[in-house]
């Protein structure tokens, strides 16, 4: 069976300073040339499958690479190297102006964080919802607005809302909109960034809730990034614990969370609040993470924070491994435990 | 009983806008002792912040505080002059906001930021402000402090400019700490870290913390009383193992229900259904739940029975749960 979504070998640098202009001029006379501007390594050699109707939850501090992640694989920044291959098609190829235009550009679309900054204010909530219609289904007059009632009927935002204006609308209002816009085009594969976190508790658990009923109904497959820890655990099969541009950890989310292998994994489950766990000694991070910038390839990401940090770790990058039958994970001393 | 670090009894604000009066307090009354840690808990609009404001004295000039008192020792900050409050705030008082990055002030390095309120508050020789302030920059967990004292806000990672907004809230050793919010934006790595900064520094020097979030699971780690507001009203006040554990007011059982924490799946949260009350409104029902309220009563119509201070478990409803 082949997988919904493929990334192989996927990686992001993005050069730091300028090759062109004087600074540039100046910098390519002595020292030789745009190849020896320093790199951030956003997204670092990561690969992983997305399975047809899987939720992806994808958790790490903020600067990991996360966000950089989505937009490659959503096909709005193109990759430095690898592949994003959609069902048997390699997208990669194609750069992200001429992917905008693509056919399969509807196969694919993208929630983003806080609604009220991602729909344009002077759209009104049918015109932000209709925009991808039109562009990417051709659909006008009756068509289109039979499409966009649906959207949103689909995602419980009541048809007289549509004539308002995003400041019109509540924060969930506003997020039932962004949801309707992605939705709208019926894609195979949603990428939710932070649909949540703008939102108060009592309408993110709607939100959460209205995900999970359109996930079924529309057979979509989900990539949620989230903060969130005790959200992800909830929607998400399965989830990677991205550290510094790589994927250190990766496996079923359950699994992950009751009992992490990476020494990362470890500390981010051990802060997450929780009712019922005060009192309990934790597991504290200290220190600030190593630069991102040209990291040597022969050292852990996680060394100077970790726990464990012995030689061996400075000598030589642990790669994802398969522990047990589902597991993966980047670390030299990780074993699966019983 | 020794008197409380900080009282506030009956707190009632308002603003003035143009389209009607928000009355976003009434009646707010919630008392810290020495040494505790409080948690005030409640969803965007609920009054939090204003409740914060209004005891720091710096409401936005559109609010108006209407009634009430905040005694902190012997003084009234709801009535002292802009002196007293000037010698009270950054000495007595200190307050971590939100979002470090805007709170600090973005042309200054950060070691003369917190060398100014030791020169203003700390009775310390000013020739020795900067010496100290490295010294508290080491005290709040800052590696390289004599570096770092020359760096400038936007130089330093959200979690480092926490760690500053602490140092300059803590460097005149207040007796109440306010934390607005002080982990929001941030890492829940970077948020365990700085929460247990805030606790071991507020035991060090036997300081009162309230400490403001919407994350019940968090206030529930961090605190030991929690206070829920809703509307601009306090709707319970009780010790936390017993807030969970049986929660009085409906709104504390269902915003308990909707917290993704302690459930297996995502059916068994809840929502709660309806939105706050338009606080403009003239005819504001006295419990401003009541519209949303699954167990109301033809009694709820009457005057709210407000929380006092006092009382160990303090419920706002006519109808509580047992």
């Amino acid at each position: 069976m082949t997988a919904l979504l493929d990334i192989a070998e996927l990686s992001k640098r993005f050069p730091i300073g300028t090759a062109t202009g004087p600074l540039g001029r100046l910098r390519k006379r002595f020292k030789g040339g745009p190849d020896h501007l320093p790199h951030v390594f956003a997204v670092d050699d990561v690969n992983f499958t997305i399975q047809k109707g899987e939720t992806v939850g994808l958790v790490g501090e903020s600067g990991c690479g996360k966000s950089t992640l989505v937009r490659v694989l959503t096909r709005l920044l193109d990759p430095t190297e690898g592949s994003v291959k959609l069902g048997a098609r390699e997208l990669s190829l194609m750069s992200a102006a001429r992917f905008a235009r693509d056919p399969d550009r509807a196969r694919i679309q993208m929630v983003f964080q806080d609604a009220g900054e991602s729909i344009n204010p002077r759209f009104t909530a049918f015109e932000a919802i209709a925009d991808p219609l039109r562009r990417l289904k051709k659909l006008r007059g009756d068509a289109l607005k039979a499409k966009v009632e649906q959207a949103a009927t689909r995602c419980g935002l009541p048809l007289e809302l549509l004539s308002r204006f995003p400041h019109q609308l509540s924060g969930g209002q506003r997020a039932r909109v962004g949801i309707a816009r992605a939705v709208g085009v019926e894609p195979e594969l949603l990428v939710l960034d932070e649909p949540t976190a703008a939102l108060d508790v009592s309408v993110q658990v709607v939100i959460l809730q209205l995900l999970q009923r359109l996930k079924v109904e529309l057979g979509m497959s989900y990539v949620f990034v989230s903060h969130d820890l005790s959200v992800v655990r909830l929607l998400c099969d399965r989830v990677l614990v991205m550290y510094l541009g790589k994927i250190v950890e990766a496996g079923p989310a359950r699994e992950v969370f009751d009992n992490p292998l990476h020494p990362y994994t470890k500390a981010l489950v051990s802060a997450v609040p929780s009712i019922e766990t005060r009192g309990v000694a934790k597991l504290r991070l200290q220190g600030e993470p190593r630069s991102p910038i040209d990291p040597d390839p022969n050292v852990c990401r996680f060394y100077g924070r970790c726990q464990v940090g012995v030689d061996a770790c400075k000598t030589s990058m642990p790669p994802l491994r398969k522990v047990g039958t589902d597991r993966e994970v980047a670390c030299h001393f990780a074993q699966a435990s019983a | 009983m020794e008197s409380p670090a900080l009282d506030v009894d009956n707190l009632s604000v308002e603003f003035r806008t143009r389209s009607g009066v928000v009355r976003a307090l009434e009646n707010v009354s919630f008392s810290v002792a020495k040494g505790e840690t409080l948690a005030i808990v409640g969803e965007s609009g609920s009054g939090k912040s204003v409740t914060a404001y209004a005891v720091m004295g710096i409401l936005d000039p559109a609010g108006r505080v209407s009634a009430g008192s905040a005694m902190l020792g012997g003084l009234d900050l709801l009535k002292a002059s802009a002196d007293q409050l000037d010698n009270v705030r950054g000495r007595e008082i200190g307050m971590i906001f939100q979002n470090p990055r805007t709170a600090l002030n973005p042309i200054r390095p950060i070691g003369r930021q917190i060398a100014d309120v030791l020169i203003r508050h700390g009775n310390i020789p000013r020739s020795e402000a900067p010496e100290r302030a490295i010294d508290l920059i080491r005290s709040v967990g800052i590696t390289d402090p004599k570096r770092r004292a020359k760096a400038y806000p936007f130089e330093l990672s959200g979690g480092m400019c926490q760690r500053v907004m602490i140092a300059i809230a803590l460097a005149a050793r207040p007796t109440l700490l306010i934390a607005d919010e002080p982990t929001t934006g941030l890492d829940v790595t970077t948020q365990a870290v700085i929460m247990d900064l805030i606790g071991d520094l507020a035991s060090e020097i036997g300081m009162a913390t309230i400490f403001i979030t919407h994350d019940l699971a968090l206030a529930a780690q961090r605190a030991a009383r929690i206070v829920v507001m809703h509307a601009g009203h306090v709707i319970e006040n009780a010790p936390t193992r017993e807030l969970f554990e049986q929660p009085r007011h409906p709104y504390t059982k269902m915003l308990i229900a909707a917290t993704p924490d302690r459930v297996a799946n995502l059916d068994e949260l809840i929502s709660i259904p309806g939105a706050l009350p338009d606080l403009r409104r003239q005819n504001l029902p006295p419990c401003r739940y009541s519209e949303r309220c699954t167990r109301k009563l033809m009694d709820c119509d009457q005057p709210l029975p407000h929380v006092i201070n006092g009382s160990a478990h303090g419920v706002a409803c006519r109808n509580p749960l047992s």
